[in-house]
């Protein structure tokens, strides 16, 4: 077996898993129950199915100069996604997506109130823990 | 027809059905950020369609296109989720 | 407006980072283009102007290389597990917010601790508390109270891996003393 034969192999092999990645993203779309479990579902395959699919790339060019770039698009991806996901992740979670009976133990509910409680109490605080909840800030 | 072809259209066939699981998802909601999650995941999807077209084809014709959706790929859902937390504050 | 000015010294690793993006986009890394890139950075860092990263001063790269592994493997482990839950369980899934307590104070390691937690098995980071500092974490699949210290006990690990690749003299010297004590991370 050659060497371009084998290599050839890998990229397929990386090809049908990173898009069963992406199946596998939107199968627990559909069947999980709340937004905070969707949210799984829809960061994690994405981030392994696009190493793959990258790979794949890699693998069929054969070039070394490519190699940063395609790097660089995971980096820059591994970067954004838990970004993207706290965002939504914290809006759901103080919106009304919160789903108490799918959760078994949830320590964050009473720091939230209490927050809220403080929120309400003082129309000029706008929330002050908030804005030191965000990294980027 | 050989190998490659042959795995270019099972990775077609299950690309479109995630494509369509998270078509369903942006239509069925049921709420906006489940929207905006799902169309995370399409993007996504369509991120690999691209790949896999380099990939198979040997070109790097998609190459920045890839790049950019994986560097600004994210403010779209960002934005969303500050305007939703935003609203809540509301009475 | 009154800036405060950071030292060309303190910029410098963002400064190289996006020299080598600019060079890795253009996949050309002659010294024309990296000169070029440079200018642009500099002109980047000056206009878009961020608070400076606080950095340590220590990497370990032997440790980052280990880790970078350990993160890689379980990146795939993850993936899998949600592939097999989303198609096993399904909507019959239970799930936990839990609250972790970290060592370290600084923004670097929280962020990056974060970042981490997010990325492997089942785990979400949901709020950020800077102040204490303490990170809020939604877990896939618990359904008992030993699956949540597991957890807990996972996270504090991440942090060490963290805290001995990049963390602060102080911070190292503070997990030796606590494992050395025999504290389990909890």
């Amino acid at each position: 077996m050659s060497g371009d034969a084998i290599l050839d192999g890998l990229t397929m092999a990386c090809l049908l898993v990173g898009a069963l990645m992406s199946l596998a993203a939107a199968i627990g779309l559909l069947r999980f129950p709340d937004l905070m479990s969707r949210m799984h579902a829809a960061t994690k395959p994405q981030v392994l199915g696009l190493l793959l699919m990258l790979a794949a790339v890699a693998l069929q060019m054969r070039s070394w100069a490519l190699l940063p770039v395609l790097l660089g698009a995971w980096i820059f991806q591994l970067l954004t996604v838990p970004v993207s996901a706290h965002m939504v992740g914290r809006a759901g979670y103080r919106t009304k997506h919160r789903r108490p009976d799918l959760l078994t133990v949830d320590e964050l509910n009473p720091v939230v109130a209490a927050a809220a409680k403080d929120l309400a109490g003082d129309p000029e605080d706008d929330g002050g823990r908030d804005r030191g909840g965000d990294p980027a800030v | 027809m050989n190998a490659m072809g042959i795995v270019l259209i099972i990775v077609v066939v299950i690309l479109s059905l995630a494509a369509a699981g998270a078509i369903y998802r942006i239509a069925a909601g049921p709420s906006l950020l489940d929207r905006v999650l799902a169309a995370d995941v399409l993007l996504a999807i369509v991120g690999a369609a691209l790949a896999t077209d380099m990939a198979v084809n040997h070109h790097l014709n998609n190459l920045a296109l890839l790049v950019s959706l994986s560097v600004i790929g994210f403010i779209g859902s960002v934005t969303v989720a500050r305007f939703v937390s935003d609203r809540r504050e509301e009475p | 407006m009154s800036r405060q000015r950071i030292s060309l010294l303190q910029e410098l690793p963002l400064l190289v980072f996006l020299v080598l993006v600019w060079g890795a986009l253009w996949q050309d890394y002659s010294p024309g283009n990296l000169v070029f890139g440079a200018l642009i950075a500099v002109g980047i860092a000056r206009i878009f102007y961020l608070p400076p990263v606080e950095l340590s001063g220590r990497f370990n790269i032997v440790l980052a290389a280990v880790f970078a592994g350990i993160f890689l493997k379980d990146v795939v482990v993850a993936s899998f597990q949600v592939f097999y839950l989303a198609a096993v369980r399904g909507p019959h899934i239970s799930n936990a917010v839990i609250a972790v307590p970290l060592r370290s104070h600084s923004d670097l390691m929280i962020t990056a601790t974060g970042h981490v937690i997010s990325l492997i098995p089942g785990s979400l980071v949901v709020e950020v508390d800077r102040a204490t500092p303490m990170l809020y974490i939604h877990v896939l699949n618990v359904t008992s109270p030993e699956q949540v210290e597991k957890v807990r006990a996972e996270v504090r690990a991440t942090e060490a891996w963290l805290i001995r690749i990049m963390g602060s003299k102080e911070e190292v010297a503070a997990l030796a003393a606590e494992s050395s004590q025999g504290v389990v991370a909890q």
